[in-house]
């Protein structure tokens, strides 16, 4: 009798315990069968813990909501997507995929793109190029579309229907020709990350503003630094001939008052005495506050030298925040983030190089439709809020940087809103359009040349103003 | 089958002499030689469309502007590419950096190969594992060991650095051995050394072996040295192996991609011809010019294959 009794309180408290995670679906299998369970009740319960753990993967339940108003005509409609690399991103995109079809009666097929952002443009190329309809809507890089516009989809209205402010330079950066490529689905800036303990050590209380500032800060945390530690360096960096580079270096440009590379007309504006400066500048960086060797780190490499504590001062993206803040970092709680240092003279001001993904929908797609409005659904503030909470990533809504439960679990995050509404520099890609790399190319290798020493800076910019003005002409 | 029937009556060969390409003169020979294409066919098709098409298609693409995945109009340029790609400096200086290392490579490797294959083909205890863990650096994917080499030759953490530096004093201070343009190929070349060394070893190894013993034992009787019988005996006799080595090592060095790119991306001080047409071809996707600078290490690689081929050629008497 006490068996009867005692079963269901023991049964609902085993299916309660699975579903809060506080045990795993195989222990509870293990204890059921322990308890003499039937086959068919252990089935049911399996049954029922598995679809709400995979609706929700974490037991603990993600934060993933859709937006109230989304399209309902598409029922019974089929869409592929190709979206994020794999890694720990997928079961959080796949929970989102669910709950778009849940809601919208439309099937998604999700792929895993390339991890490597070249191998995946070039994916794209292929299958956009060759007119496929196969692959209706698609992640990509903000300096994709210049290169992709051809193939796009106008998105314009399916973003406003979203009824959200996006950080304007970012949708300005995604429209060629006054169609909207892709709808800024997260985003990247530069960032200067900086040693908190040590700056106080050095009697200074705030991020450095200037380079200049930055470079004293530096230099006298460095000496006082390597009597113990003869490997301390000032300040890493990407240094590397990749589009890292183009990065760093374009924020060294614009923040002196250099302008950018190419302007919005694809003049092409990198010959200036302020660029020439900020370049200079930089390349009396090499061998002094930076290692000799940062002409060829990409950003593994500057994270390397400063996870291990080894440097004041490095430029990053804010994925190293989260990776600094990790248990076992030896510069927990050691650090923090500010907007990159800027010039003193006209026109100086903060730049940070604007990154991050789009959602965009092929122009070949059958199902323009649902691809669109699963666009507007990946990139809509309730979607948006929960992978800023869930993932790190940078929301493109400028209100989501107020939303407490965002800053609860990013606190960094209320700091990069004025980067993104102002300071951020976006590389010239929809000015340069499909010859964006050749103009890229062109940059980073002038810029490792003066970096390593290689020529007169004013020679090597001369030089690199002849070469974009030839990759221009081609437009 | 019918076939095999037929096989059995063959007639006594003749002695009449034959040009080379002329059809054969009975009917039996010619069925055969039907049967023989038959038979050859499959690999015949095969490489039509996995080496023949490709190598045309490149052919056509160097002389037009086809860019990847684009819709501006495709039209014939003529010579453009090759014109573009012979007035480009980095062109030039990719071109130069591949002989280097193509020079440098292959020739330590031909040196420190023979010493090494030299050395284990003489008896001694533990032959078998020296063989066997000789070829580790070239069990390792190049991929890897680059990255591995990278960070040994790191300026502030390096290992290259702490034992010139630290242990052995040679230096007074660190050196940034990848980003110095001067000394990044040389770094590049080591590496390349360290990696291929065991396998022209091997190649030379199995050329060692072939020569047989009583050779030396005759030269010994009649009082040759050491170093008489490495130059008047070995080397001769090794040459046809050597030779072989040599193409398979040039050809292979000439087209050199992964160590480069791994440790200098697309640093123009140590950029090959394969790097370069990478450049042009995937990030830049510029199928056009790619495709003339492929063309144009296709053409010299061809070059130095017809030169190796005509070396065995004049040893074959």
């Amino acid at each position: 009798m006490t068996e009867s009794h005692s079963a269901p309180t023991a049964v609902s408290r085993l299916l309660a315990e699975t579903l809060t995670g506080q045990i795993s679906r195989r222990e509870m299998m293990k204890r059921a069968a322990a308890m003499g369970l039937s086959a068919g009740l252990i089935g049911t319960m399996l049954q029922v813990t598995g679809q709400s753990l995979s609706a929700q993967d974490k037991p603990a339940g993600w934060s993933l909501k859709a937006p109230k108003d989304l399209s309902q005509e598409f029922k019974g409609q089929t869409i592929s997507v190709i979206l994020g690399a794999d890694g720990p991103v997928v079961p959080w995109e796949e929970a989102a995929v669910k709950l778009f079809s849940d809601t919208t009666g439309v099937t998604v097929k999700r792929t895993s793109g390339p991890e490597s952002t070249t191998d995946r443009l070039a994916l794209y190329q292929q299958f956009l190029g060759a007119g496929a309809s196969d692959t209706d809507a698609m992640m990509i890089d903000v300096i994709w579309p210049g290169i992709l516009a051809q193939h796009a989809f106008d998105l314009t209205a399916a973003m406003k229907a979203n009824g959200a402010e996006y950080f304007e330079r970012i949708v300005k950066n995604n429209t060629v020709d006054g169609v909207l490529v892709g709808i800024p689905w997260f985003t990247d800036a530069g960032l200067l990350y900086f040693r908190t303990d040590l700056l106080e050590k050095a009697g200074a209380s705030a991020a450095p503003q200037t380079w200049a500032e930055m470079e004293k800060l530096a230099q006298s945390i460095m000496e006082s630094e390597r009597s113990a530690n003869p490997d301390f360096q000032g300040f890493v960096f990407q240094g590397a001939a990749y589009e890292g580079l183009t990065c760093d270096a374009l924020e060294w440009q614009y923040s002196n008052g250099g302008g950018t590379i190419v302007d919005d007309d694809a003049k092409v504006t990198v010959n200036n005495p302020a660029a020439i400066a900020a370049f200079d500048r930089a390349k009396a960086w090499v061998g002094g506050i930076a290692p000799k060797g940062v002409t060829t780190y990409k950003e593994e490499d500057s994270r390397g030298v400063w996870q291990a504590g080894n440097a004041a001062f490095m430029r990053n993206w804010p994925y190293c925040y989260a990776l600094g803040q990790a248990a076992d970092s030896k510069i927990k709680d050691k650090f923090d983030v500010s907007a990159v240092p800027m010039g003193e003279g006209d026109g100086a001001t903060h730049a940070d190089c604007l990154g991050g993904w789009q959602m965009m929908v092929s122009k070949y797609s059958k199902n323009t439709g649902p691809a669109a409005e699963f666009a507007r659904f990946l990139t809509s503030p309730e979607v948006q809020t929960s992978f800023a909470i869930e993932q790190s990533r940078l929301p493109t809504i400028a209100a989501l940087y107020d939303d407490t439960d965002v800053l609860a679990a990013n606190p960094f995050f209320s700091k990069l809103k004025p980067v993104f509404q102002g300071g951020a520099v976006a590389r010239p890609s929809s000015a340069t359009k499909d010859l964006y790399n050749d103009v890229s190319t062109a940059y980073f290798t002038a810029i490792n040349q003066i970096l390593t020493g290689q020529g007169a800076t004013a020679d090597l910019i001369g030089k690199l103003e002849q070469d974009l003005q030839k990759v221009v002409s081609e437009l | 089958m019918e076939v095999g029937a037929e096989v059995a009556p063959v007639p006594v060969p003749t002695l009449v002499k034959r040009r080379p390409w002329s059809p054969p003169d009975t009917a039996v020979g010619r069925r055969r030689e039907k049967f023989a294409w038959l038979l050859i066919l499959p690999s015949l098709l095969i490489v039509l469309v996995v080496a023949v098409y490709p190598l045309v298609n490149t052919f056509y693409l160097s002389f037009t502007n086809k860019r990847l995945g684009s819709t501006r109009e495709v039209r014939n340029v003529g010579l453009e590419n090759y014109a573009n790609l012979f007035t480009d400096p980095l062109w030039i200086s990719s071109i130069v950096n591949t002989l280097k290392f193509t020079f440098f490579s292959v020739g330590f490797e031909t040196v420190l190969g023979m010493i090494i294959a030299l050395t284990i083909n003489s008896n001694f205890r533990g032959r078998g594992l020296v063989r066997t863990s000789m070829l580790v650096p070239w069990a390792i994917p190049t991929v890897v060991s680059a990255t591995m080499w990278q960070w040994m030759y790191h300026d502030v953490f390096g290992v290259v650095n702490d034992i010139l530096v630290n242990r052995l004093h040679l230096l007074d201070q660190k050196v940034a051995w990848l980003a110095t343009p001067s000394l990044a190929l040389p770094a590049i070349i080591a590496v390349d050394v360290w990696k291929t060394t065991p396998f022209m070893a091997l190649l030379l190894l199995a050329g060692l072996q072939v020569i047989p013993s009583d050779v030396f034992e005759a030269s010994t009787v009649d009082g040759a040295s050491k170093w008489q019988q490495f130059w008047q005996i070995t080397l001769p006799l090794l040459r046809p192996a050597l030779v072989v080595a040599l193409i398979f090592r040039t050809m292979d060095a000439f087209r050199v991609f992964d160590v480069i790119f791994v440790m200098k991306n697309y640093a123009p001080e140590t950029m090959s011809v394969a790097v370069y047409t990478r450049q042009k071809l995937i990030d830049l996707q510029r199928l056009g010019a790619g495709s003339a600078a492929a063309v144009v290490i296709f053409l010299i690689i061809l070059a130095f294959v017809v030169m190796y081929t005509r070396l065995v050629r004049v040893e074959e008497g």
